[in-house]
């Protein structure tokens, strides 16, 4: 199988895996233990806490364990909202095409009275920092941009947008699921007041992540309970996952630019074999991207055909994200590019790994084209598009 | 789990009676403005009983294997059967479908009525 879907999820590196096993083996205590046995638990917690840290430039108390980049994003804007709402700020700025996670908290935000702008994405997926700026407003109490998105991979200028959240006094947070182990952060340099992360698409665990709030911002919980996470998140630590999520951390940001490097060649060259169907477009920017993202549509086939099929070729890939399948509306994502529906159908999302091998793109590109063309040569879309009773959308 | 019973597969990737039939007389197109998926069916019909039928479909997977295995349950049969075919049936003969995949099946119950409609409509011109 070649597996073309690392923005769904990652493999555990070994080294993640490793340690997740001694600490689950050997250092299984509970760190609010008093006993040595406890202490050495929590030793390994501040341990990853610190290493976490140290990787985006943060202090460790600016660390806070969550159970993934969902609670995350949950946490940092709830925080927000309350902190705003109290000096009477219920204006919040974030962008059409972020991860659920964000959409959905703000969505409950909007029915409890906050006002909600959504930037527009344009169509290479880019969000302008001066239409950020443009849209603060003396009530607004948070800006919550993603890093990179989850589905066309676009990365954002958050350096900027975060100079003028500081300009304007505003809070700015970024989802940075996508992102983080994948781009160089800092968190220091990109001006960033909170950020989310989630350890299993950087080679960690599933169910861990964590969110970084700069010193002074208070969190609210969401869960309550025990005095956990200095208070702010009930529940005995996840600390086998915790040190594994430090461990994969670390590992990716050793090999950042190698693997960047390698990615993005083999990245384009995908890009590059795609292009050649006819009637196919690339969604969002094609430089400005993450190094392992691929994302195209084509005209007159649906997705999810075009996935079954390319796992039966032994292709892991994705059409819009995993979580919109069970739903039937396109990608959210890709409409805010400004795909329309039909076209926003047929889309394919390739997030290729490390491992990929030239073989493997070239296998790639030619099952694509292979299945493209069997679907098409039975869709009632592409024949009235060739017989020209309608126009093609796509060049 | 998989996400489809191995007889829905089986039509996905073996899907019966693709194609056009050029000298059709009748004639169904349909979509479903939700999910955006379209069906058209073609239907030779000779002495009420229908002789061919073939299908075009933009769709997913179960839409692909509903319109497949909706053809093969009205080849062959007369007129008045393939009035009564129910996307429950093409559906059950699938070994089931996920519930928010039902509509797929409705799509291929109303691509062979109005396939038969548009048959129908012709015979009174
Ligand atoms: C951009 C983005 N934000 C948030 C999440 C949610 O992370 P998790 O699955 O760890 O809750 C994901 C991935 O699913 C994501 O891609
Ligand atoms: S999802 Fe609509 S026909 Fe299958």
């Amino acid at each position: 199988m070649i597996y073309a879907d690392n923005a769904a999820t990652t493999k555990m590196s070994r080294r993640a895996i490793e340690k997740m096993v001694l600490l689950t083996e050997e250092t299984y205590g509970n760190p609010s233990s008093l006993y040595t046995f406890g202490q050495r638990a929590k030793e390994a917690l501040e341990e990853a806490r610190a290493t976490v840290a140290k990787l985006i430039g943060a202090e460790p108390r600016e660390i806070l364990f969550t159970s993934g980049g969902s609670e995350a994003d949950n946490q940092a804007i709830i925080s927000a909202a309350e902190l705003g709402k109290k000096n009477g700020k219920k204006h919040i700025i974030s962008s059409a095409f972020e991860h659920h996670a964000v959409l959905h908290t703000l969505n409950k935000l909007k029915k409890e009275g906050f006002e909600i702008t959504l930037l527009d994405v344009h169509e290479n997926g880019l969000i302008l920092p001066e239409e950020v700026e443009a849209a603060i407003k003396d009530d607004t109490c948070l800006v919550t941009i993603m890093f990179a998105n989850n589905e066309i991979g676009t990365i954002q200028p958050i350096r900027e947008i975060g100079a003028i959240c500081r300009k304007k006094n505003v809070l700015f947070h970024t989802d940075a699921v996508q992102a983080i182990g994948h781009l160089p952060i800092n968190v220091i340099d990109d001006n960033i007041d909170m950020l989310s992360a989630s350890a299993h698409k950087f080679h960690g665990p599933k169910g861990v992540g964590f969110l970084y709030a700069k010193k002074g911002i208070r969190l609210s919980n969401l869960i309550e309970g025990g005095a956990q996470e200095r208070g702010r998140r009930a529940g005995t630590e996840n600390v086998p996952g915790i040190a594994a999520m430090a461990e994969a951390l670390n590992e990716s940001v050793e090999k950042m630019a190698e693997n960047a490097e390698k990615l993005t060649e083999k990245r384009n060259k995908l890009i590059k074999g795609l292009k050649e169907i006819p009637h196919s477009a690339i969604n969002g920017d094609e430089v400005k991207r993450l190094p392992s993202n691929v994302n195209f549509c084509f005209e007159g086939i649906e997705g999810e055909s075009l996935l079954l099929l390319l796992d039966d070729k032994g292709i892991a890939a994705s059409s819009g994200s995993a979580c919109t399948s069970g739903s039937l509306d396109p990608s959210h994502v890709l409409l805010a590019i400004g795909r329309v529906h039909d076209v926003a159908h047929g889309s394919l999302r390739l997030s290729i790994g490390e491992d990929i091998t030239d073989e493997d793109v070239d296998y790639i590109i030619k099952s694509v084209k292979e299945v493209v063309e069997y679907l098409r040569g039975f869709s009632p879309v592409w024949r009235d598009l060739v017989a020209g009773k309608s126009q093609f959308i796509l060049p | 789990m998989a996400l489809y019973s191995e007889k829905v597969m089986d039509h996905f990737r073996n899907p019966r009676n693709v194609g056009v039939i050029e000298d059709a007389n009748g004639i169904g197109e349909v979509g479903n403005a939700k999910c955006g998926d379209i069906m058209k069916m073609y239907l030779k019909i000779e002495d009420d009983i229908i002789q061919d039928v073939k299908f075009e479909t933009f769709g997913c997977g179960s839409a692909i294997a509903s319109s497949s295995m909706a053809t093969e349950m009205i080849k062959g049969k007369p007129v008045a059967d393939a009035m009564k075919l129910t996307n429950k049936a093409v559906a059950e003969a699938l070994d089931g479908l996920p519930d928010y995949k039902m509509h797929c099946s409705v799509l291929a119950e109303e691509a062979i009525k109005s396939a038969l409609e548009d048959y129908e409509k012709r015979g009174k011109n």
